[in-house]
Parts: structure tokens; C-alpha cells; sequence
């Protein structure tokens, strides 16, 4: 049960294990390589300034990827469906401003309440997504690039121009946003902990396999008795989720907050996963990979200062991965059709 | 029975214009003035613009989302070229060459390639805007003589409809043609209905379509030059985040995103309902932020609004014969 | 059938335009007539009725909340009808759409900070074609395009005082960085300049500026850049972020780093951002003027051109309600005054 070879299934003839395998093994190959570019690029910049790596730029680094790696296993999840959810920035807006909202009401609140607050809004944004998309039956690109526009206006007549200060939020919230275990900071745990149950997620359940089904053949996915619309709703219900705790998250680590939280990260979220190799049209990926694309982008958002490289590049460099990263899964894509078609030639 | 329903899209849209227009001049203060439709067409300039290439894209089947970058980039090119002391008569066709370059970058990825305009476009989005920012950074040029940026916004004699709403009309009938009465327009719906059965048929689907990212590429350089133009300013920003509004009208005129349907005149319907919306709600002075869920509304309003209607009309025509 | 398909995406487009007019209707019907009914005070006195509208870079920015609320006191003391209007993003082209409508409105008093000195000269001039005075506040736009420039400050005196404050805290010896907003924002770029100016001088020869970073006035990006600036200079002994959304992003990185209380922090901050690092020991001073009097003074001066005291030529007087009699400079320039110094003696004395 590998993702790759998902849409040749129904129509092609029963495979040999070892085909499977092998196209298994070009995702790792994949996956490895961005972790290889993340470990260059790292080496490259540790060189030219060995402070790159000393434990305070170490946890910056972590920080730094937190947001948009809670940002991209939901996207992932969506984007496995053959969908897209473009409102996550808007989404981590609103939340973000609810977060200071809900603790200039109550200074006293407990964190595990603000978190449940963002998630809960979160959920309700993405519902709506979820609905338009699974009952009225929108493209959701369309539907969530409305969004987009809503939740942000939304967001922007709520705050009407207020600003939240870190002075405002509680000290154990903001000791959240700097608190350190065992090296790794506190903020950073979540992102792993959301990446790892994902994972799981996707690759053991059932429902997780219907994801990539849907995403491989939404209409053979129907015919074969998935819940489609169901498991889309899902899905966008999740990354709406998501979104909501990387707002509660990105209330706790740069704790001034305004309405523009968050404004147009939505480029980085999708270009993270297409970098980490999910097919954008659906059916194949892994959040890992999605992962690693975020923390590649986020670190060389970090580096290029580091670097002294002028930081009007950034911007060109990132398309530029976006465009090298689509090309070579396409490439990759291309080998393992021919490989499943020498061995199915040499089988018959 | 497709046709027919795809009708009834582009009236409605062109009904609710009307409606628009006419609700606004009895309620607003300043909006029957031909002032206001002197600074509306001027708004409305660079997104029609965009729009007709556009709408023929989105009816293949393929998008482009990196329209506004290549505006932008236009835009950084042209101040860096006058700063080096090009003459702007000749800084026009250099643009323009650039606007090719750019639709030809993103019409081998798709065509050449095979690579969805999806991910393809969301990619170039990010390096053209990138290379603009390289190009001129945050820097501002603003030195173009008045005789050029002046002329652009220059009306019509005994008018306050700028002359350049005129040659985007023309443009729009050409447009208008080749889509809906040569076979060149109906092998691009072919291809949005069906990619395969138009190669079938004898039409070449990439080089079609390469060409159309081509054509696309140009006409928003041409937007980025009037852009610089009108507000007398080249930056590297200029127009981002245009390609939503775009996308948003061309949808919004009832072109289907699958590809496939869709007409010109809705789309240009679509685009003036959008700004006309917009200016009068501003000159009510209703917030922006109150603009901006408007504009998402709209948008989600025209997809779901024609699903609805046929889902309602199937349930309909269902418990007819019962 | 059709029919029926039809009426309701017509309904349900119908409602919403409704609404939209329902509120056009009410905020349009209170715009008074342009000046038209407002007594002639030629004398010195300001008219009563004048509209003056506020049009920042951006609406939702605090700073500009602040500004524009000083604005509205003051159009509320004149007798005046106040309003602000503008875009939710500061770009410049969003601008010259606010301002055409204002044209059409027919203001009298526009106040506007501009997000490009040239991008909106063209919709100011119809402005001021149409009968409205344009005052520029915060950010200039060249100056043969408005009528008057309300300067918080003078460049000069920002520049002094910043190298002033760094100076003294870092012992008048080490390198220091600048945290600026913008690449080319007009306010900061001018002010860098001169600190590099002053920084020639003999007393701070012992003090190298090595280089100026972008934060953009984005938040997330200030935050990243000053991490940037202290892992690319392990000596760096001070940043300089003039400019509010810089300052604060700083100190918060650095409250929460091994740097606090060993790198020096100064700039331009509002105390609301500033009073929490000042208090932990981030920060020892900053400064800022009061940007609710630059909106008033904005607000006076429109006001006073609106009803023919003065014309914007150098050397006429007027009075600013509270904050008492200002003459105008050269290039039709008012100042608003010299930077306030914040630190913990004085920080709760301020509320902006």
C-alpha cells in the first residue's frame, strides 16, 4: 500500500510486492533528499558562521519552523484529497487575535483553555470550508481563496485597529513561547507532537488510507463505498483546526498581536508542501516530507541574513525550490511508471 | 443544455450590475457623476485586462496565478531600465518581450513538462515577484516625465472615460472572437471539457496552450506598464496579491474553474460588478474591512450560486414525473 | 424552472446589495454640503462644519489609530465632522482610490500620511482640484503636490537624539547596528542618514555603525532580523530601531534571549509596546513624540488652511487648539516638536 502507485489502482493488473517496494523506497529517496538540502544548507551556513548553531540560534531555528510546520501536516491532509485550503493564514489570524482577546477578558485563564479556544475557532472556520466544499460541491480553491477574504475581514472589524501587547497576555502563556525542554522549546514539541499523530494517522487508519484514495480517483474512491464527502470535510476541518493552534502558538511566541497575523503565509504553507514532495493534485505524499519542505524554507528564511545574502532573493529562491521540487517529483514519477511497466513486461 | 444554463449566469451577473448601478445612484452621494466613472474605469483598466487572457486560460482547464508577479516584475524593470536611461518608447516592447519571456517560462513547465499550472504558477509567483524585488528592491522610481504618466490617465476629449478603457474594449472584442466564433475558441473549450478528446480531434493541446501562457505573460506586462504609468511609480510591490482579484472576477463572471465554460462578456461583466460594487460601497464610506468580505462573498456566491440553482432544478425535474 | 433558479441566486444577490445600500444610504446622508454653510472666519477663527477626513497608511494600525484619534479630538473641538477612511493593507495604489473618493465626497480637509511620496501626487492634486486642503502628516509626499507637511519631528533632531541615547548606554564605544523599517520608507532613510552624519563627530569616533537591516515593519520579520544581526556580529553592542514595530520586536527577542541587559536596545516605540521591556530590563530609553498631538496638530493645521488663516506659505501662524501657536518652515513644513524620552521614570505617565 504505497501512495505512488495508488492511480494505476482498479484498472492495472495485481502487482508483485517488490515494485511497491521499490517505489516506496524513490519517496524515501525523496524525502531524504530534502532533508539533504536542509542538512547543506545548515553545513553551508554553520561555516561561514559558526554562531549559526549555537544553542540560542539552534532554538530560533525550532521556533522558527514551529508555526509553519503545524501549518503544513494540515495542509498535507488536505491537499492528499485533491483539494487545497488557501485560508489557513486568515484562519491563524482570527485565532491568534482571539487568543489575546480571550486573555485581556480573563488574565486568569489557563492556557489549555486558550488552546481549546484557537482550536475550537479553528474547527468552525474550517466546517465552513468543509461544507461549502462537501455539500455544495465547490472546487476549494475557490471556496477557500473567499475565505480567505472573509475570515481576514472578519478579523480586521473585530480587532478594528486594536492592538494586543505582550504587556497583556498572562506570564505563563508568554513562558510557553519561551520555554525550553531538554534543548527543544516548548512551542516546538507541539509541532512535533501534531506531525507524529498526522503520520500515524495517514499511514495505520483505515480513514487515513481513504485520503489518498479519494485524492488518487475521487470517483473510483465513490464507487468502491469511501465517504468522500465526509473525509474531504474532514480533512479541511482539521487544517482549519490546525491553523487555530499555530495561531495560539503565534500568539505565544511574538505575543504583540494585531489583526494582519499571519497574512499571506498561506504561499509558504503550500509552497512547503509542494517542496516536500505532495503530488498538489492529490493521492500522494507523506506529512514528513511536508515537514521537512517547512523547516527547509523556514531555516533558509533564517540563513540568507546569516548569510549576508540580500534578502530580496528570498523570495526568488523559494520559487525557484517550488518550480525544481514539482520538476523532479515529476521526473521521479516518470521512473517509477516505467519501472512498474518493465516489470509487469517481464512478469507477463 | 450546458450553453443554455451558462446563459442564465452571465444575465443574472449582468442583471445584478444593473441593479448595482441603479440601487447606487438613487443611495449614494457622488456615484452618478461621470467623475466617478472617470476614476472607476481607471480602476477597472489593469484587472480587465488581465482578465481576457485569463478567461481563455481557465477555460482550458489551467490557471495562472502569476499574472500580478509579472506585473510587478514589469513594473521593477521598467524603473531599472529609465534609471539607466532607456527611453520609454523603447522600454515598451522590452517589457512587453519580458511579459513573453515570463508567459513562455510558465507554458514549457506545463506544456514541456507536464506539470500542473497550478503548482507551476503558485511556483513562479514567488520567483517573478522575487526577481523584482532583486531588480529594483524596496526602492521607488518616480521620475517618469509627466508627458508619458499624464497621458495615460488623460480622458477622452469632452469626456472622463480614459482612452485607454477604449483600447482595452478593443482588445476584449479580439478576444471575444477568437474564443467564440473561430475554431481556435472552440478547440480551447474542447480542451477544458475534455483534454483527450481534443488531441483526438487534431488540435494541438500544448502548443495551444503554451501560446496562451504566452499571450497571458504580455498582456500583464502591458497591465504592469500602464500600472507604472497611471501611478507614476515603479516599484517592485506593484499589483500584488492583483491575481486573486483577477481570478476572483473572471469566476465571478461565470467561467467555470474546471474549465470548459464560460464567456467573455460575462467576464467582463463580472469585472466591472466587482469594482463598481466596491467604489460605490467606498464612497459610502463602508470600512474596508467590510469591502473585503464583500469581495470574498462575491466569490464564494458565484460558484456556489449556479451549483445550487441546478441542484435545486435536478430535485425539481426528480419528483416531477412522481 | 429557470425562473425559479433565478430568483433566488437574484434574492440572495439582491439582499446583499441591500444591505450594502442600506448602510451607503445611512453614512452618505450625513456628509455635510462642502463647506458651503460653514461661517467665514477670516479673522483667525475656524470655520464650524468643516469635514475632515483622516486617511492613514493603513486602517488597523495601531499607531495610526492613535494618530487619528488625536485627529478626531480636535476636529470635535473646531465643531467639525470627522472621519477616517483607508486601506486595509498600506499600498499605494489602494491610497489614490480613497482619495478619488474623497474628491468626489468633497472633503474640505484631507489629511493623509502617504504610503509613496509619488504614487498618490496625482490624486492629491484632483483633490485639491476639487476644493479640498491636503495636509500630509507622518509620511510626506513630494512637496509641490500638497499644502502643508505636518513633521513630527525634524529629521536632525531624531538623528541627535537617537546616537544621543545609544552613546550613552554602550559608553560612547562599540558596534552598533540600526533595525530601520522599510528599504526605501522615506521617514527612516532620511533619519539614517544623519545618524551617519553625526556619527562623524569626534565624540562618537570610537562607535562603528556596521550595518542597517530591513525588518520590513512586519513583526515576524524585525524578530528574525535582529536574531539575524546578533548571530552574523558576536560583538555587536547596541541596535538602533527607529521605527515602532521594529523596536518592540526587538526588545521581545531579546527579553527572551541570552542577549537581554548585555545588548543595548534603543529607538522609537510607543510606551504601551515599550513599558514591559523597560520594566524587565530589556530597555533603559527610547523616545517617540505623542502621536495622538501629530494627528491634532494635522487636524488644526488642515482646518486653519480650510478657513483661510493660512496658506502654507513660510513664516504664517496659527494656533493648534491645546498645543498653542506653530509657524510654518520652509518647503511648507509645521513641526510638531522635539522626541519625548521614555524610560522607567516617566513611562507610566503616558497611555498611547
Amino acid at each position: 500500500m504505497t501512495t505512488a502507485t495508488k492511480p494505476a489502482q482498479g484498472a492495472s493488473p495485481p502487482r508483485a510486492r517488490g515494485d511497491v517496494r521499490g517505489a516506496r523506497r524513490l519517496f524515501v529517496i525523496r524525502e531524504l533528499g530534502i532533508a539533504l538540502a536542509l542538512v547543506l544548507l545548515v553545513a553551508v551556513t554553520t561555516i561561514s558562521n559558526s554562531r549559526f548553531l549555537s544553542a540560542q540560534s539552534r532554538k530560533d531555528l525550532m521556533l522558527g519552523a514551529t508555526i509553519l510546520v503545524v501549518l503544513a501536516v494540515g495542509q498535507t491532509i488536505v491537499v492528499i484529497t485533491r483539494n487545497v485550503d488557501l485560508s489557513v493564514g486568515s484562519v491563524l489570524g482570527l485565532s491568534a487575535f482571539a487568543t489575546g482577546k480571550l486573555f485581556l477578558a480573563m488574565p486568569d485563564a489557563p492556557i489549555v483553555l486558550a488552546i481549546l479556544a484557537g482550536v475550537g475557532l479553528g474547527v468552525l472556520c474550517g466546517a465552513v470550508n468543509g461544507a461549502l466544499i462537501a455539500i455544495a460541491r465547490v472546487p476549494a480553491l475557490v471556496v477557500t481563496l473567499g475565505t480567505l477574504y472573509v475570515f481576514r475581514g472578519l478579523d480586521y472589524s473585530w480587532a478594528a485597529g486594536q492592538q494586543i501587547n505582550a504587556a497583556d497576555m498572562p506570564s505563563g502563556f508568554k513562558r510557553m513561547g519561551t520555554a525550553v525542554v531538554l534543548g527543544v522549546p516548548v512551542l516546538a514539541l507541539f509541532a512535533v507532537a501534531v506531525l507524529l499523530i498526522a503520520g500515524f494517522y495517514l499511514r495505520s487508519y483505515r480513514s487515513g488510507r481513504e485520503m489518498y484514495a479519494i485524492g488518487s480517483d475521487p470517483d473510483a474512491a465513490r464507487l468502491s463505498g469511501i465517504p468522500v464527502g465526509w473525509r474531504v470535510f474532514t480533512a479541511m476541518t482539521v487544517s482549519g483546526a490546525l491553523a487555530g493552534l499555530a495561531g495560539v502558538l503565534y500568539a505565544a511566541r511574538f505575543g504583540t498581536l494585531d489583526a494582519a497575523a499571519g497574512t499571506s503565509i498561506e504561499l509558504n504553507v503550500v509552497a512547503a508542501v509542494v517542496v516536500g514532495g505532495v503530488a498538489i493534485f492529490g493521492g500522494s505524499g507523506s506529512v514528513y516530507g511536508a515537514a521537512l519542505g517547512a523547516v527547509l524554507l523556514s531555516t533558509m528564511g533564517a540563513a540568507l541574513p546569516v548569510l549576508r545574502i540580500d534578502p530580496f532573493w528570498q523570495q526568488a529562491v523559494v520559487g525557484s525550490l517550488i518550480l525544481a521540487a514539482i520538476g523532479l517529483d515529476r521526473a521521479l514519477t516518470a521512473r517509477i511508471a516505467r519501472r512498474l511497466r518493465g516489470r509487469r513486461a517481464r512478469g507477463a | 443544455m450546458v450553453r443554455k444554463r451558462l446563459g442564465t449566469w452571465d444575465v443574472l451577473v449582468v442583471a445584478v450590475l444593473a441593479l448595482v448601478v441603479v440601487a447606487s445612484s438613487v443611495l449614494v452621494d457622488g456615484f452618478a457623476t461621470s467623475r466617478f466613472w472617470g476614476f472607476l474605469l481607471l480602476d477597472v483598466i489593469p484587472i480587465a485586462l488581465i482578465a481576457l487572457p485569463m478567461t481563455l486560460v481557465i477555460i482550458t482547464g489551467e490557471i495562472d496565478l502569476s499574472v500580478a508577479s509579472v506585473l510587478g516584475l514589469s513594473s521593477a524593470v521598467m524603473g531599472q531600465l529609465w534609471l539607466s536611461g532607456t527611453p520609454l518608447p523603447l522600454i515598451l516592447p522590452l517589457v512587453v518581450l519580458l511579459g513573453v519571456a515570463c508567459g513562455a517560462v510558465n507554458g514549457l513547465f506545463v506544456t514541456g513538462f507536464g506539470l500542473p499550472s497550478l503548482a507551476v504558477t503558485i511556483g513562479t509567483l514567488a520567483l517573478y515577484r522575487g526577481l523584482s524585488y532583486v531588480v529594483l528592491g524596496d526602492r521607488a522610481v518616480a521620475d517618469f516625465p509627466f508627458s508619458w504618466t499624464g497621458t495615460f490617465i488623460e480622458p477622452l476629449p469632452g469626456t472622463t472615460v480614459p482612452w485607454v478603457a477604449l483600447v482595452v474594449l478593443g482588445l476584449a472584442v479580439v478576444f471575444g472572437v477568437v474564443l467564440h466564433a473561430t475554431p481556435i475558441g472552440r478547440a480551447l473549450f474542447a480542451m477544458g471539457n475534455n483534454d483527450q478528446a481534443a488531441t483526438f480531434s487534431g488540435i494541438s493541446v500544448a502548443k495551444t496552450k503554451f501560446w496562451l501562457f504566452v499571450v497571458t505573460g504580455a498582456v500583464a506586462s502591458l497591465a504592469g506598464f500602464f500600472w507604472t504609468m497611471r501611478y507614476a511609480s515603479a516599484r517592485a510591490d506593484n499589483g500584488a496579491g492583483l491575481e486573486l482579484a483577477v481570478v476572483a472576477a473572471v469566476l465571478l463572471g461565470g467561467v467555470s474553474i474546471f474549465g470548459g465554460r464560460g464567456t467573455l462578456g460575462g467576464v467582463l461583466a463580472g469585472v466591472l460588478l466587482l469594482i463598481t460594487l466596491r467604489n460605490a460601497l467606498q464612497l459610502a464610506d463602508v470600512p474596508a474591512d467590510t469591502l473585503t468580505v464583500v469581495t470574498g462573498t462575491l466569490l464564494i456566491i458565484s460558484v456556489v450560486g449556479p451549483n445550487a440553482a441546478s441542484m435545486l432544478r435536478d430535485r425539481l425535474r426528480r419528483r416531477r414525473p412522481a | 424552472m429557470r425562473a425559479i433558479r433565478n430568483g433566488v441566486s437574484l434574492l440572495t444577490l439582491s439582499a446583499l446589495l441591500l444591505t450594502a445600500a442600506a448602510c451607503a444610504s445611512d453614512d452618505g446622508g450625513d456628509t455635510p454640503a462642502a463647506g458651503g454653510d460653514a461661517s467665514a472666519g477670516a479673522s483667525g477663527e475656524i470655520k464650524e462644519g468643516l469635514s475632515v477626513a483622516f486617511l492613514p497608511k493603513q486602517v488597523n494600525n495601531p499607531y495610526f489609530t492613535v494618530s487619528d484619534n488625536g485627529g478626531k479630538a480636535a476636529v470635535e473641538e473646531f465643531k467639525g465632522e470627522y472621519k477616517e477612511v483607508g486601506p486595509s493593507e498600506a499600498s499605494a495604489s489602494s491610497q489614490v482610490s480613497y482619495l478619488n473618493t474623497l474628491t468626489q465626497q468633497g472633503s474640505d480637509v484631507i489629511a493623509v500620511s502617504a504610503n509613496d511620496p509619488n504614487a498618490i501626487c496625482g490624486a492629491v492634486k484632483q483633490a485639491r482640484q476639487g476644493g479640498a486642503k491636503v495636509v500630509t502628516f507622518d509620511s510626506d509626499t513630494n512637496k509641490d503636490c500638497r499644502d502643508l507637511f505636518v513633521n513630527q519631528v525634524t529629521a536632525q533632531g531624531i538623528a541627535e537624539n537617537q546616537v544621543k541615547l545609544i552613546s550613552d548606554q554602550i559608553g560612547g564605544a562599540g558596534k552598533i547596528a540600526i533595525l530601520s523599517a522599510t528599504a526605501n520608507a522615506t521617514n527612516q532613510n532620511a533619519w539614517i542618514e544623519l545618524m551617519k552624519t553625526e556619527l562623524k563627530k569626534s565624540e562618537y569616533s570610537k562607535i562603528e555603525l556596521v550595518t542597517v537591516a530591513y525588518g520590513n515593519d512586519d513583526d515576524q520579520k524585525s524578530f528574525q532580523e535582529t536574531q539575524g544581526l546578533l548571530s552574523s556580529y558576536p560583538d555587536l553592542k547596541g541596535i538602533i530601531s527607529p521605527t515602532t514595530v521594529g523596536v518592540a520586536a526587538a526588545a521581545r527577542y531579546l527579553s527572551g534571549s541570552q542577549y537581554k541587559g548585555k545588548v543595548v536596545l534603543t529607538g522609537l516605540g510607543t510606551p504601551n509596546q515599550m513599558r514591559e521591556f523597560v520594566k524587565d530590563g530589556t530597555v533603559k530609553n527610547f523616545a517617540l513624540w505623542n502621536p495622538a498631538d501629530l494627528g491634532y496638530l494635522a487636524a488644526y493645521a488642515g482646518a486653519a488652511l480650510a478657513s483661510g488663516i493660512i496658506t502654507g506659505k513660510e513664516g504664517e501662524k496659527f494656533t493648534a487648539g491645546k498645543l498653542g501657536e506653530y509657524t510654518i518652515g520652509p518647503d511648507s513644513v509645521v513641526v510638531l516638536g522635539p522626541p519625548t524620552v521614555f524610560d522607567a521614570s516617566n513611562i507610566d505617565q503616558f497611555d498611547f
